[in-house]
This record gives C-alpha cells, sequence and structure tokens, in this order.
C-alpha cells in the first residue's frame, strides 16, 4: 500500500459575507449570508515511500487545504485519506508524531527561547527518547550548519538561519515524512539553494518522503522528480517535471546575434520575442520547424556571429499551463 | 514525559523567555499589586460609612473576597493561553501549530505562558485574606486549612473553566471575547460580598449558573464558622466547592465542541 493515499476528495468552505461599514457589521449579526467555496473537488494521487512531490498551482487553487487534510488539521467533506494506513483527522496524536511539517510563514519555535531550549522543549512534546534526541540533533545541527545559532533567541536569526531551524525542528522526532509549505519564501539565493539541498538529502539520504508546496518553480525544477498541478481544486497534471514541461510547451527559443543591426525575420513557424540592437530572441516550435534548419536558413541570409539554444523559463511554462486549464489566479 | 513534567518544562521555558526581560516581570508585579489593593479601598470606604451589613463586617468581606481573589490569581498564572486565545491562535491560524503536536491541546495552552508577574496579584489576595480572617478571629485548625484548600482549589477549577469557555467561544467569534471579563473580573467583585446581600435572581445566578457563590460564599460561611442565613444545609456548605469541577468539565464540552467545528472549517 503507498505511504499516501488520497481518493476523491472535496471539500467545501462556507464564508461569511458582510456588507461594509457599520451597517454591515449590525446586519451580519442578525442573518449571516455564506457563500460555499468548493477548496477540492475530486482529488486523487498516492504516494510511495521515499519520494519527493512538488505541489504546484495559483493561490486558492487547493494546495493548503490538501496539506492540512493531510497533517489531520481538517476534516474533508468526502473522500479517503489515509497517511501510513491511518486517518489522519480521528488518530491525531498517532498520526501527527510521525509526520513533520513547516509552514514558511510560521514558526514553531519559542521566539524568545535559544534554538537549542526550543529544540529540547520539542523533543518533550514528541516524547522523544533522550539518547535518540541527542544523536538527532547532532547530526541535524551538522547537516542545516546550526551550530552558531544554536544559543541565539530565535527572533535573533535571519530568516534563511530561522528556517534551516525550522526545518531541523519539525526532523527531531523522525517523522517519515515532511510536509513544507513554501519552505523558500522570502529567502534569498544563497538560502535557497542551502535550502534545497538540505531537503534533497534528507530525501535520499534519510528516506524521508516529501511533500512540498511552493510557488518558486525553481524549487520544483531543482527538487521534484514527479509533480502534481492542482487548479480549481482538481488534479490538472500529476507527472514527472520533464514531462510536463514537454508536453506543455514544445516551444523553443533562439537567440541570434547578428554582425549588423537585426534584420526582419519572415518565416512560418517563427515568431520574433525581442529585438535588442543586434540581437534577436525568437520562439519557434521544433516540430514545424527543426532546429537545424532554422539555424541553416538564418546563417545563409545574413551574417550571423553568435547563436544560443534555450526554452522557455519555468515560470512561463507554468503560466501557460494555468490558462489552457482556465486555472488562473483563483 | 507526562503530561504534568511536560507542563512544568513548559513553564521553565516560559520563566526564562520572561526574564529575558527581568524589569518588566517586577514592574507588572508591582502594578498587579498596588491595582489590586484598590480593590478594597473601596469596601474599606464603605464599611467605614456603614460600619456593619446585615451583620457583616469589612473582615469577613476580606475573607471571600481574599479566597476568591486567590483563585483568580493562581489561575491567571497558567490560563493566558486562553485568554488571548481568539486572537492569538483562532484569528492567526497558529492554532493549527497545536494542533500538529502530538499532545491534548489544552494542555499546550496551559504551556504557552506561565505569568509571573501575578505573584503581586496572589500576594496582595493572601494578604487581604489572612489579615481579615484575623480581624474576625478564624482559629485556623487543620481542617479548616484543608478546607480552605479545598475551597480555593474548586475556584480555581471554575475560573479555569470560565476561560475555557471563553476560548471555547472564540472558535466561533474569531475574536477573544473581552465581555468574558465582567464574569471573571465583575465575578471577583460580586463574589466579595455574601450572597444573602444579593437579590434572588442574582443570587441563582451565582449559585446555578456561574457558581462563584459555590467556591467563595457556602465554603467561607463554614470557615468563619456561621451558618447560612438564607438556610442550606450545614453538609452543603463544605461541599459547595464542587460547583467548579462541575463547571469546569462543562466547559470542556464546548472546548471539544470548537475544536470539531475548527477541523471541520478550517477557520
Amino acid at each position: 500500500m503507498p505511504q499516501i493515499l488520497v481518493e476523491d476528495l472535496a471539500k467545501t468552505y462556507r464564508v461569511a459575507e458582510r456588507d461594509p461599514g457599520l451597517l454591515g457589521a449590525v446586519k451580519g449579526l442578525v442573518h449571516r449570508r455564506h457563500r460555499t467555496v468548493q477548496a477540492l473537488r475530486n482529488v486523487s494521487f498516492s504516494l510511495e515511500a521515499g519520494e519527493l512531490l512538488g505541489f504546484i498551482g495559483p493561490n486558492g487553487a487547493g494546495k493548503s487545504t490538501t496539506i492540512k487534510i493531510l497533517s489531520g488539521i481538517l476534516k474533508p467533506d468526502a473522500g479517503v485519506v489515509l497517511v501510513n494506513g491511518r486517518v489522519p483527522f480521528t488518530d491525531r496524536i498517532a498520526h501527527v508524531s510521525k509526520i513533520g511539517v513547516v509552514f514558511g510563514q510560521r514558526t514553531q519555535l519559542w521566539w524568545d527561547l535559544p534554538v537549542s531550549e526550543g529544540f529540547d522543549l520539542l523533543a518533550d512534546i514528541y516524547r522523544v527518547d533522550a539518547a535518540r534526541y541527542r544523536a538527532n540533533r547532532d547530526e541535524l545541527v551538522a547537516l542545516l550548519r546550526l551550530e552558531r545559532v544554536l544559543d541565539q533567541p530565535v527572533r535573533q536569526l535571519s530568516l534563511g538561519q530561522r528556517m534551516r531551524a525550522e526545518i531541523a525542528a519539525a526532523l527531531l522526532h523522525e517523522p517519515d515524512i515532511l510536509f513544507l509549505d513554501e519552505p523558500t519564501i522570502g529567502l534569498d539565493a544563497p538560502s535557497k539553494l542551502a535550502m534545497r539541498e538540505v531537503v534533497r538529502r534528507l530525501n535520499r539520504e534519510r528516506g524521508v518522503t516529501v511533500l512540498l508546496t511552493t510557488h518558486d518553480m525553481h524549487d520544483i525544477e531543482a527538487l521534484a522528480e514527479r509533480v502534481i498541478v492542482i487548479g480549481h481544486g482538481q488534479v490538472l497534471a500529476d507527472s514527472p517535471f520533464e514531462t510536463l514541461r514537454a508536453n506543455v510547451l514544445a516551444e523553443r527559443r533562439l537567440v541570434v546575434d547578428f554582425a549588423q543591426e537585426a534584420p526582419e525575420i519572415v518565416m512560418a513557424g517563427v515568431e520574433v520575442r525581442s529585438r535588442r540592437g543586434q540581437t534577436l530572441e525568437l520562439a519557434f516550435d521544433p516540430t514545424r520547424t527543426p532546429t537545424p534548419t532554422l539555424i541553416a536558413a538564418l546563417a545563409a541570409a545574413h551574417e550571423v556571429v553568435d547563436i544560443h539554444v534555450g526554452e522557455p523559463a519555468i515560470e512561463e511554462v507554468i503560466a501557460r499551463f494555468y490558462d489552457l486549464h482556465g486555472a488562473g489566479e483563483a | 514525559m507526562n503530561s504534568l513534567r511536560l507542563i512544568l518544562r513548559y513553564f521553565s521555558a516560559s520563566l526564562r523567555s520572561q526574564l529575558q526581560y527581568p524589569g518588566s516581570a517586577i514592574m507588572l508585579g508591582i502594578g498587579a499589586f498596588l491595582t489590586t489593593i484598590i480593590d478594597m479601598l473601596a469596601a474599606w470606604a464603605l464599611f467605614d460609612r456603614f460600619g456593619q451589613v446585615q451583620g457583616w463586617g469589612l473582615g469577613h468581606i476580606a475573607v471571600f473576597y481574599g479566597v476568591v481573589s486567590t483563585s483568580f490569581a493562581l489561575t491567571d498564572f497558567f490560563t493566558r493561553g486562553f485568554d488571548v486565545f481568539g486572537n492569538e491562535f483562532v484569528k492567526t491560524g497558529a492554532f493549527d501549530r497545536i494542533l500538529l503536536r502530538p499532545r491534548s491541546p489544552a494542555l499546550q495552552l496551559v504551556g504557552y505562558e506561565f505569568r509571573l508577574s501575578r505573584f503581586g496579584r496572589l500576594a496582595q489576595a493572601l494578604l487581604v485574606l489572612f489579615v481579615g480572617a484575623a480581624v474576625v478571629g478564624v482559629d485556623w485548625t487543620p481542617d479548616k486549612v484543608l478546607l480552605l484548600a479545598w475551597t480555593i482549589t474548586g475556584g480555581v477549577a471554575l475560573f479555569t473553566g470560565l476561560l475555557v469557555l471563553q476560548a471555547s467561544f472564540a472558535f466561533w467569534t474569531t475574536e477573544s471575547l473581552e465581555v468574558f471579563n465582567v464574569l471573571t473580573y465583575g465575578g471577583i467583585q460580586a463574589a466579595q460580598f455574601p450572597l444573602s446581600l444579593y437579590a434572588g435572581w442574582f443570587r441563582n445566578f451565582l449559585i446555578f449558573v456561574v457558581p462563584l457563590g459555590c467556591v467563595a460564599y457556602y465554603p467561607v460561611l463554614a470557615i468563619l464558622d456561621q451558618p447560612d442565613p438564607l438556610g442550606a444545609p450545614d453538609w452543603w456548605l463544605p461541599t459547595a466547592p464542587a460547583m467548579g469541577f462541575a463547571f469546569l468539565a462543562a466547559s470542556f464540552i464546548a472546548w471539544r465542541a470548537g475544536i470539531s467545528r475548527y477541523t471541520s472549517t478550517g477557520s
């Protein structure tokens, strides 16, 4: 049986609506209007132990709702959820003992306490055996390079340091599964790289199953072998990332430097994306115009200095995908 | 690690956080001591004018007040998490974090903060209680000391119940309900005077709805060796504090319902 099994998950929220202003507030006391929001329609997927899954989708698509249901905070209206063979929300205490959760925007440590004391307290909360805790903590401190911040109160840490401490805090009780909800949000470039490295090592070396949501497509590109795209409360795609990229956008980019001012290009299936002095960026479909044909045609007609073939940026791939499915910002 | 030891670990962590700002804790403590002294000054002014009311003097009032205020001060040490629950946990979604840990939510909220500054209120309450008892000549035999401890325990249960109830409502309102201060702080004011002074409906409210009378008035009558002027049987006087525990149990029903609502609505 897979480690995480989700079948036909559905969840509807009732959102209270209120007219603006004082009058609206008074009316709201007497009579409340509700609007229902279908957060999840019929989400199904499964995950084997040791997988690293990226979960992407626009805001309001249902990512957080899914994570909340999987971590036992929220009950679904319908559908099956089994994590390690348990139903998260009915078996809460046993379930949460075996998972780790990091919310990028919220801390699980104690603001005024040194990092190490927060760790000690968490070990007591999770009933981690003292010897195991020490071994575990030392390993995580080395892996996440936390030696220098252990004695500092959490409020004095930089965001990058804090996020590394958060990840360590979520792993002290040796969970089988780690849920990361936007772990790189707000981090600077070196911290993002370090974070990705850590997640990859945890997954490869310790075999921790990782489910991560993010808006940073480079996280997905760097980490996830498998991606689920969610939009309007439905799974739009569930595939290896490269397949997603190839299916959604079979488009190539060609950047050409000419010896003179860049010429006008009129060719079937080729589109000029940008023009800057002697440089042109062309977009083309390699199935209609093979790359060598295009390059040969250009070199024959003009004096070409340099040519670079590329793929569209990953953000573009995803934005295009959302458009195709009418799943823009919900 | 069992729950009691975990709570002590939480408290020691909380104390260390607060001792990062020692000046603040000391000033707040002194402030609480001074402001609560004013409570007593009001009662003193009243009795200075009228001497006695239905046979009750300032000493008696001090004992009633001291008992109920001691209960509240003790409760206030460890119920901060419930007091700020709406604004700090429901509104911000921080309650998610509580649900993600393999411990009971109530236990984690107790561990939220141990309020050092409440020593000021406790010191004032105990001072008033024992000065009042000395004035009216209470003889502290072992059974009376035991009855006092039982009374205060019942009071702590009742006030904890009020705070749990206040927090439970926040699952629906998402705001901390200031209106509950009427029951906690107002309750102390009401319970410092003997129930026999009040109109029937208010007396019934303090016995059957929010049973402050049961954790102050009745058992204190027993400590003062006074029969109930309203005719409650003698066995009832030392039994009454049990109502505090009944109230606490009832408020946990609301708490459970609130958690269930939270996990269904996610707000």
